[in-house]
C-alpha cells in the first residue's frame, strides 16, 4: 500500500468521518486561530521559563476544529518525518489526546520538542489548505503538536513504542542530538540493539546545550530520552568515538553499522581585529556555559562573563537564543547586530517577536569591523559599519554592501559571534577514507545516507553543515531505513 | 563514574591521582588531555595525561590546586570517584628520529612532557631534559625523567634543587654546547613565550603545549581559541601543541586570565565554607 493509499484509508474510518461531519466546513473556516498563550515579556525576560504556556484542552480542541481533514493533505508535505497530522489533528478534535500523541510517535520520536523548536511556519504550516488556497493563517500544527505531546508527558502515562522482537544485531549511533535520537529511535523500533556514544556529560546534544531553557526545558528532553531507554537504547556519554575507542574497535566488539550525527561543531569566528579579546564568545560558549554547564546557577562551579551591554552578532535562530539569554542574565541592553534587513533574517518570526517584546534592539544593516578592549584585554567598544543592500547572491538573499565612511563606536562589554558553524574535524580525522566535501561536510547518498566508507551512514548538521532540528530528525529516520536495508542485504 | 584507585600529594600544592579509566588508558598517546567533571555542577577542567598502564586500565593525572575546582579535587581520595571522565582528547604529539631534543618543563607542566621524553627517547633521539620548578619542594617526576633522558638538568628560582635560575638559562646553556635540532616546552604560558623566544633566537624548531581556557574540548565552544601564526586556533582539535615561534603567548596571556576574578571570588567562597 503506497502512501496515499494508506492516508485515504486513515481518513476513510468511521470516527474521522464523524468528526468531519460534526461541523460544518463553512464553520471550521470562519473561526479564528488560537494564539498560544506566553509569559508576560517584562516578567520572562528575567526568569528561565518557557514563554510559551501551551494550549488548554478547551483552546487545543478549538484549534483542531479549524482543520478541515483535507482529502489531500498537502501539510503532510511540508513535514520532514512525514507526520500523519490530520489524524492526530482530529484526534484531538475528538478529544482523544493519548491517540494524538500515539499517532505523533508513530514518526516522529520527539513530538514535544519539535512542537517547541520546529520552524512549522515555513514547514507544515505552509503547505497548510488555509495558507494554501484560503490566504488565512494556518492550522497552529506545531502548537496542536506540543499540547497532545504534553498532554500525554503529563498524564504519566507515556507510550512506548512498539519494538519488533531484538534481532540481537549491534548498531552504534554516535552523537545524542536530534538526528542521533531519532535514528535510534527508529532502529530500535526495528529490533536492533543500539547504543548511543555522546562525547559531553549529558545526553541531548544541542537541544541541551544549545536551546535555552525557556524555549526548551531540559527536563522535555530528559522525558524523550528515557521512553528511548524504554525502548532498549544504551546511552554511553563520556565517550569520543574514533578517540575514546575507535571505529575499529567498536567493529569488534561485535557493531555492524554506525550512524553519524556528531553534529557541525566549530563556531565561525569573522576573523577581524580583536575578536580574542576577553568577552568575546561563541554563541555555542555561550550558551554551552549557560545551558549545560548552569553557569548562571550558584550551586554551579562553571563561570561566565555576562555583561550590561551585550551585543551579538548574526541573525538565525541561535543569535536571538544568545541574546535573550543575555537580557536573562542582567543585561541592560541587548543587541543584534545583522548585516542584512529584517526580511533577510534567518531566526523564525515567532522568535524575533518574542525577543522584540522583551526588550532587544535589532541593528540591522550593521556589521562588526574591529573590537576595541582596555587595558587588561576586556571588550569595551566595537566598531560598526553600515551597510546596504545590493543585488540578490548565492543564496538569493540581497548581498549587504559596506558603506564607506559610516563607521562608528558602540559600548559593549560581551560579545557573542553567532555567524554560523563549520564541521567538527574530529570524525573524518579519523577515518580518512570518509569522503568529505570541501565544506568538510561528510558525502552521503541521499536516500540511504550511506557514506563512502558502507558501514557507516550519516546525518544532521555534520552532512547538512548547519539546518534545523527536524532536518536532522528527518535525516536519522533516513539513515535508519538505510542501515536496515544494508544489514538485512 | 571513575573510581580513584591510588592519590599521593607531591607536594603541599601538588597531587597525583591514578584513576580507572581502561578503554583512555589504552588509546591514549604522548600530548592527548582528558577533561574531568568532579560531580553534578562541577567544571569541565582540561587536564593532562602523565602517564597510563593499559593492564591496569588506568591514567595517572598531575593536578596543582589553584582555585575551587582543584582544591575540591584534592580532597578526594582512594576509592572515591571523579563523576565524568573524557578522552583522550587533543592530537597526538607527532614524534619522530630528529637528532637531539631539549624537552623543558616547568611546574606541573611536567606531568606532560613525561610521556613525551618517554615517546622521543623510543624514536631513538638524544633528549635532554631541562626541568624547573619554583623551589625543591615543587618539583616533580625527576627520577622518572632521569631514567628516559641522556640529560637530565634541574633548575630551581631558588638554588634548592639542581641550579639557580630559570628554565632558560639551562636550555641557553645546552644549545650553545651542542647542536639541538628540536625543542618541546611546556609550562606556564610565560614560561613557554621565553623559552620560545629563547629557541628562535638559535633557529630551533619548538612546539609548545598549549592550556587554554577549555568548556567542551571537542571543538564545538571556541573557548580555547588562540593566534597562531596570525590565525584563529582550536587548542582542543587543532593542538593542543602548536610551532611555539607562531603562538601569539601575549594575547594567551591575557586571555588565560579572563574569569581571575570570578575564580577568585569562587575559591574565596569555597574556603570560607570548608571553615
Amino acid at each position: 500500500m503506497n502512501t496515499s493509499e494508506y492516508l485515504k484509508e486513515e481518513r476513510n474510518q468511521p470516527w474521522r468521518e464523524e468528526i468531519r461531519k460534526s461541523v460544518k466546513n463553512a464553520d471550521r473556516t470562519k473561526r479564528e486561530r488560537v494564539s498560544m498563550p506566553e509569559q508576560d515579556p517584562m516578567v520572562r525576560a528575567t526568569n528561565q521559563l518557557e514563554v510559551n504556556l501551551g494550549l488548554t484542552e478547551e483552546q487545543a480542541v478549538g484549534e483542531a476544529t479549524r482543520c478541515l481533514d483535507c482529502p489531500d493533505p498537502t501539510c503532510i508535505t511540508g513535514c520532514p518525518v512525514n507526520i500523519n497530522i490530520p489524524k492526530f489533528i482530529k484526534y484531538i478534535e475528538a478529544r482523544k489526546f493519548t491517540e494524538a500523541a500515539r499517532t505523533l510517535k508513530e514518526t516522529n520520536a520527539l513530538p514535544a520538542v519539535c512542537g517547541r523548536v520546529c520552524p512549522q511556519e515555513v514547514q507544515c504550516e505552509s503547505k497548510c489548505f488555509y495558507t494554501l488556497k484560503l490566504k488565512k493563517t494556518p492550522v497552529a500544527i506545531g502548537n496542536l503538536e506540543r499540547f497532545a505531546a504534553d498532554y500525554e508527558r503529563e498524564s504519566g502515562n507515556i507510550s512506548v513504542p512498539e519494538t519488533a522482537p531484538s534481532n540481537g544485531i549491534k548498531v552504534a549511533v554516535v552523537g545524542s542530538g536530534p538526528a542521533g535520537l531519532a535514528a535510534a529511535g527508529d532502529l530500535a523500533k526495528s529490533g536492533y540493539a543500539v547504543t548511543v556514544f555522546e562525547a559531553l556529560h549529558e545526553i541531548g546534544g544541542v537541544l541541551k546545550y544549545g536551546i535555552p531553557e525557556f524555549r526548551l526545558p531540559n527536563i522535555i528532553v530528559d522525558v524523550e530520552i528515557e521512553n528511548l531507554r524504554k525502548m532498549g537504547v544504551q546511552f554511553e556519554s563520556n565517550f569520543i568515538v574514533g578517540k575514546t575507542s575507535t571505529f575499529e574497535d567498536l567493529r569488534a566488539e561485535g557493531f555492524k553499522a554506525f550512524f553519524i550525527g556528531s553534529g557541525a561543531g566549530l563556531p565561525n569566528f569573522m576573523n577581524i581585529p580583536g575578536e580574542n579579546y576577553i568577552g568575546i564568545f561563541s554563541s555555542n560558549e555561550y550558551l554551552t556555559r549557560v545551558n549545560l554547564m548552569g553557569a548562571a546557577k550558584p550551586e554551579c562551579d562553571t563561570p561566565v562573563l555576562s555583561g550590561k551591554h551585550v551585543a551579538v552578532i548574526g541573525g538565525g535562530n541561535t543569535a536571538m537564543d544568545s541574546v535573550r539569554t543575555a537580557k536573562r542574565l542582567g543585561a541592560e541592553r541587548a543587541m543584534i547586530i545583522y548585516r542584512r534587513s529584517m526580511e533577510e533574517m534567518p531566526a523564525r518570526k515567532e522568535e524575533i517577536h518574542h525577543a522584540q517584546q522583551e526588550g532587544v534592539e535589532f541593528m540591522c544593516l550593521h556589521n562588526p569591523v574591529e573590537y576595541l578592549a582596555d587595558k587588561k584585554g576586556r571588550v569595551t567598544q566595537m566598531r560598526v559599519q553600515k551597510m546596504d543592500l545590493g543585488e540578490p547572491d548565492a543564496s538569493g538573499r540581497r548581498r549587504p554592501i559596506p558603506i564607506e565612511g559610516s563607521e562608528f563606536l558602540i559600548d559593549v562589554d560581551t560579545v557573542i559571534v553567532s555567524v554560523g558553524v563549520s564541521p567538527n574535524p574530529l570524525i573524518s580525522q579519523t577515518m580518512p577514507s570518509l569522503d568529505v566535501s570541501r565544506w568538510g561536510t561528510l558525502v552521503v547518498d541521499q536516500d540511504t545516507m550511506q557514506s563512502s566508507v558502507p558501514d557507516l551512514f550519516a546525518g544532521g548538521d555534520i552532512v547538512r553543515g548547519g539546518a534545523t532540528v527536524i532536518l536532522a530528525m528527518g535525516d536519522g529516520r533516513k539513515a535508519a531505513a538505510g542501515i536496515h536495508g544494508y544489514l538485512q542485504k | 563514574m571513575n573510581r580513584i584507585i591510588k592519590k599521593e600529594f607531591l607536594s603541599e600544592n601538588v597531587f597525583r591521582m591514578e584513576i580507572e579509566a581502561p578503554r583512555i588508558a589504552k588509546s591514549r598517546k604522548a600530548g592527548h588531555f582528558i577533561i574531568v567533571r568532579l560531580d553534578e555542577g562541577g567544571e569541565r577542567i582540561p587536564l593532562t595525561i602523565a602517564d597510563a598502564d593499559v593492564d591496569a586500565g588506568t591514567i595517572t593525572l598531575i593536578v596543582q590546586k589553584v582555585g575551587c575546582s582543584s582544591a575540591k579535587m584534592s580532597k578526594l581520595n582512594e576509592g572515591d570517584f571523579i563523576h565524568d571522565v573524557v578522552g583522550p582528547l587533543g592530537n597526538a604529539t607527532h614524534v619522530e628520529k630528529v637528532g637531539t631534543v631539549i624537552c623543558a618543563g616547568g611546574g606541573v607542566g611536567i606531568a606532560p612532557l613525561f610521556p613525551i621524553v618517554q615517546a622521543f627517547k623510543h624514536a631513538g633521539n638524544r633528549v635532554i631534559t631541562v626541568l624547573a620548578a619554583r623551589t625543591a619542594d615543587l618539583l616533580i617526576y625527576e627520577k622518572e625523567m632521569g631514567e628516559f633522558s641522556d640529560e637530565l638538568i634541574i633548575m630551581t628560582d631558588d638554588g634548592s634543587r639542581g641550579r639557580k635560575g630559570l628554565v632558560t638559562h639551562g636550555m641557553e646553556e645546552v644549545i650553545k654546547r651542542e647542536k639541538v635540532h628540536q625543542a618541546v616546552v611546556i609550562g606556564p604560558a610565560i614560561m613557554m613565550k621565553f623559552a620560545a623566544a629563547l629557541t628562535q633566537k638559535y633557529n630551533i624548531p619548538t612546539m609548545a603545549s598549549l592550556n587554554t581556557i577549555m568548556v567542551d574540548g571537542t571543538g564545538m565552544c571556541g573557548a580555547c581559541r588562540c593566534s597562531v601564526g596570525g590565525k584563529t586556533k582550536f587548542v582542543c582539535v587543532d593542538g593542543p601543541e602548536f610551532d611555539a615561534h607562531q603562538v601569539d603567548f601575549d594575547e594567551m596571556l591575557q586571555r588565560m586570565e579572563a574569569y581571575k576574578d570570578e575564580e577568585m571570588a569562587t575559591y574565596q567562597n569555597y574556603l570560607l565554607n570548608q571553615g
